[in-house]
């Protein structure tokens, strides 16, 4: 009797193991047919990005929830994971294992690209003709090769936000326009004492993004765009990118010990150092206008100093001086998830969706009509000037895809950290091009 | 192995044999114990070794297999590159720096930690008032996360924090330095907030220790006449070292696999630019973060390597009497 007992339970345990194991490589959803829309019930699995509580995250899950009232049969689960892990191992794990959430986030560029490639991502081109001609040139940045496969939420072109009250002080009449001016309103503001620049170089992409302006203003679109598609970097505008950061690096405009100042997120981040009056300007997308106000000790005073103006123009480059540097967010469907998911995709950039997006303050709306919903005077002024723009070149970055941008945004922060030169930028990216 | 034997339960015998109480029945007897406790092995280890085999084994297999390829995590490898991805990670400056940096936080440990755990522990042996509090406060900082540490210590030492104000109100403000921010000193930094958190580790090992060393040693040696000093350097230490080596062996391969702190409390910036990179954060930067995945499984392999040629070394030369039995076979 006490054999079989103890049989017994080494067959459990054995059979226990068996079931882990199993459950650990299980999961292989049943297809939903994809014939008739909203006939059959499925589950849509989100991922995005929005993973701090606050204002984006709620509306999302409102999103859903109202998607889910209209359309009985859909049932959306969401999962808001912090961007870097999302991007960096949640997607690419779960594309790799064959069980990918239905709707997640995309950036376009070089990563979406090689997605394409591995046919990870549902074609999305003749379902969503009237949201793309509504978003405009934006919605090309989720395109490869012409086809639609994702469509942006958010969106916006990057520029200087800065302190008008220190500006006022410092006796600067008008926002800088071209580098000259802007060299001249650095001088005046290290004579009221105040940091001029904030530069989260810690976090890489912050600092980097001053090389992105540089090359803007000394390549030529045409140049941007073939660097783009064939990774080579051969033109000598990108080696006068180096050369010019360098020059502006050296008229000390920045904070001190800018290496180890983090982006965002908490009070001693370039970020912070803006919100709360310890700095007059800094570089930075979009998206600012909400990871100011969480680091900020008083929102209220913020909102009475903040304003925002373009990167200036260098003269006599032959860059666009109209053209910015931009990105944005947007959702694709992975290659097998029902018919649904694309429907809910065309919700979320629905004009009332985007209106109440706006309305969140979080970013950019990309429709045509929900610009209504921004209410911010520096997101005003952003949306107005993403509209002059002539062209707008996603975050190098992105563009170029993770692995040449790693070495991008490392060689110019070792020109930062005062022992990289712009050669090794440029070197550094053709070296990654091949890794 | 040794283990199953002592289990042997005294209700199984009798159940286990069917046949008469002749010679045949008697080895048909025994053959169906043996049998019996070999499915006892099999039973009890097989959960075990499943486990070990499914999420250790099978992941380094893979590692191996895919630190072949040039491979960006985008659909299955498919472009093999042989050893070239080990070739690249040696050609490249910033892998070196990290070696540099776990060489560095390696030996620092030893060498800073050992000292100061010893004189801690051996004061901390003797009979004073609020000897408890005492020990538990040297071990606080080792029970707190990993995480919490770094990020309590990269607010304190970020620029005109805590520390710098702390260093200017105490009149010594030329000891302010960009702590975490200057190239040369934030591997330094590190390693002293590592052994600020490890150094609690290694004095409660060592207390440890000291409580078996027998009172009849040290009290003869003072019969005779051996001062205080004389009797840890000639008796105590002595006798403490095998926990010495024990605790030697597993700072160097934490030293060696360090991650989460260096993670948290210095920079991406100043990881990339190979200041404070250590392998496991290299490792990651590259593997994740510039989308190298067939790399970033031959920098994993390299560790792997170092750590166990490291581990073997070390049980080899230094560990070999403190072990033996558990490892190599019965004791005595």
């Amino acid at each position: 009797m006490a054999t079989n007992r103890r049989a017994g339970a080494v067959l459990a345990l054995l059979m226990t193991s068996v079931l882990v194991v199993a459950g650990c490589s299980g999961g292989g959803d049943e297809e939903s047919p994809q014939s008739e829309l909203y006939k059959n019930p499925v589950t849509l699995t989100w991922w995005h990005n929005a993973s701090q509580d606050g204002p984006g995250k709620t509306y999302w899950e409102k999103v859903a929830k109202d998607f889910s009232a209209l359309h009985s049969t859909v049932k959306i689960e969401i999962e808001a994971i912090e961007t870097n892990q999302l991007q960096r191992t949640r997607i690419p794990a779960a594309l790799l294992s064959s069980d990918p959430p239905d709707i997640f986030m995309t950036w376009g560029g070089g990563e979406m690209t090689e997605q394409v490639e591995a046919d990870y991502l549902k074609e999305i081109t003749d379902q969503t003709k009237t949201e793309v001609a509504s978003i405009g040139s934006p919605a090309e940045i989720w395109q490869v090769n012409g086809k639609q496969y994702g469509l942006p939420f958010r969106m916006g072109i990057e520029g200087i936000w800065y302190n008008k009250e220190m500006f006022a002080r410092a006796g600067i009449a008008a926002p800088p326009t071209t580098f000259e001016e802007l060299n001249a309103a650095v001088t005046k503001l290290k004579a009221i004492n105040v940091i001029p620049i904030a530069v989260g170089a810690g976090d890489k992409w912050p600092a980097a993004h001053w090389w992105y302006n540089m090359a803007l203003r000394a390549c030529s679109v045409d140049t941007l765009k073939k660097a783009a598609k064939d990774k080579t970097f051969d033109d000598p505008c990108f080696l006068k990118a180096g050369q010019d950061l360098k020059a502006f690096i050296d008229t000390k405009p920045f904070q001190p010990n800018f290496i180890a100042t983090p982006g965002q997120n908490d009070p001693t981040s370039a970020n912070g150092m803006l919100a709360n009056g310890k700095a007059a300007m800094e570089l930075m997308g979009d998206w600012n206008r909400g990871t100011l106000d969480t680091v900020a000790t008083d929102p209220a005073k913020l909102a009475t100093f903040l304003g925002w103006f373009p990167v200036p123009a260098i003269s006599g480059s032959p860059g666009d001086p109209k053209a910015a540097l931009g990105g944005g967010d947007g959702f694709s469907c992975s290659k097998n998830a029902p018919a649904e998911c694309v429907e809910f995709l065309k919700y979320i950039a629905s004009p009332e969706v985007q209106k109440g997006y706006a309305e969140t303050g979080t970013g950019l709306p990309v429709v045509k009509g929900a610009e209504a919903g921004v209410k911010d005077p520096a997101l005003k002024s952003i949306s107005d000037a993403t509209a002059a723009a002539s062209y707008v070149q996603l975050w190098l970055d992105t563009a170029y895809g993770s692995t040449v941008g790693t070495a991008m945004n490392d060689g110019v922060v070792a020109i930062f950290a005062g022992n990289g030169t712009p050669e090794k930028v440029v070197s550094g990216m053709k070296a990654a091009a091949s890794k | 192995m040794t283990s199953a034997n002592q289990i042997r339960m005294p209700a199984g015998g009798a159940s286990a044999s069917p046949a008469g109480p002749d010679g045949a029945g008697r080895a048909s007897a025994r053959r169906a114990e043996t049998r019996r406790k070999w499915y006892e092995i099999i039973g009890l280890t097989t959960p075990a070794v499943v486990i070990y085999v499914m999420f250790v084994l099978v992941p380094m297999g893979f590692a191996v297999y895919y630190s072949l390829f040039r491979w960006r995590g985008v659909g299955p490898p498919t472009e093999f590159v042989g050893l070239r991805n080990y070739t690249l990670a040696f050609q490249d400056p910033i892998f070196l720096d990290a070696l540099r940096n776990n060489a560095i936080i390696v030996f620092g440990s030893l060498l800073i930690q050992g000292p100061i755990a010893l004189g801690i522990a051996l004061l901390l042996n003797r009979r004073f008032r609020g000897r408890a509090v005492f020990r538990l406060l040297v071990f606080v900082p080792y029970v707190l996360a990993e995480v919490t540490v770094g990020i309590m210590w990269k607010l304190l030492l970020t620029g005109n924090g805590t520390v710098d104000a702390l260093l200017r109100s105490l009149g010594m403000g030329g000891l302010v330095h960009a702590w975490l921010a200057d190239l040369d000193l934030v591997i330094w930094t590190l390693l002293a907030v590592l052994t600020w958190k490890y150094v609690g580790f290694a004095i409660i090992l060592l207390l440890a220790g000291l409580s078996n060393v027998p009172d009849e040693l040290t009290e003869a040696a003072a019969i005779d006449g051996a001062s205080w000093w004389q009797i840890q350097r000639h008796v105590t230490i002595p006798l403490l070292g095998p926990t010495i080596r024990i605790w030697m062996f597993l700072s160097m391969i934490g030293s060696l696999q360090i991650f989460d702190m260096i993670w948290v409390t210095s920079v991406p910036a100043v990881r990339s630019l190979g200041a404070s990179a250590t392998m496991a954060t290299y490792m990651v930067d590259n593997g994740f973060f510039a989308r190298l995945w067939g790399y970033g499984n031959a920098v994993a392999v390299i560790l792997f390597v170092i750590s166990f040629v490291a581990a073997l070394l070390f049980q080899r030369f230094l560990l070999r009497r403190d072990i033996q039995g558990a490892i190599t076979g019965r004791a005595k």
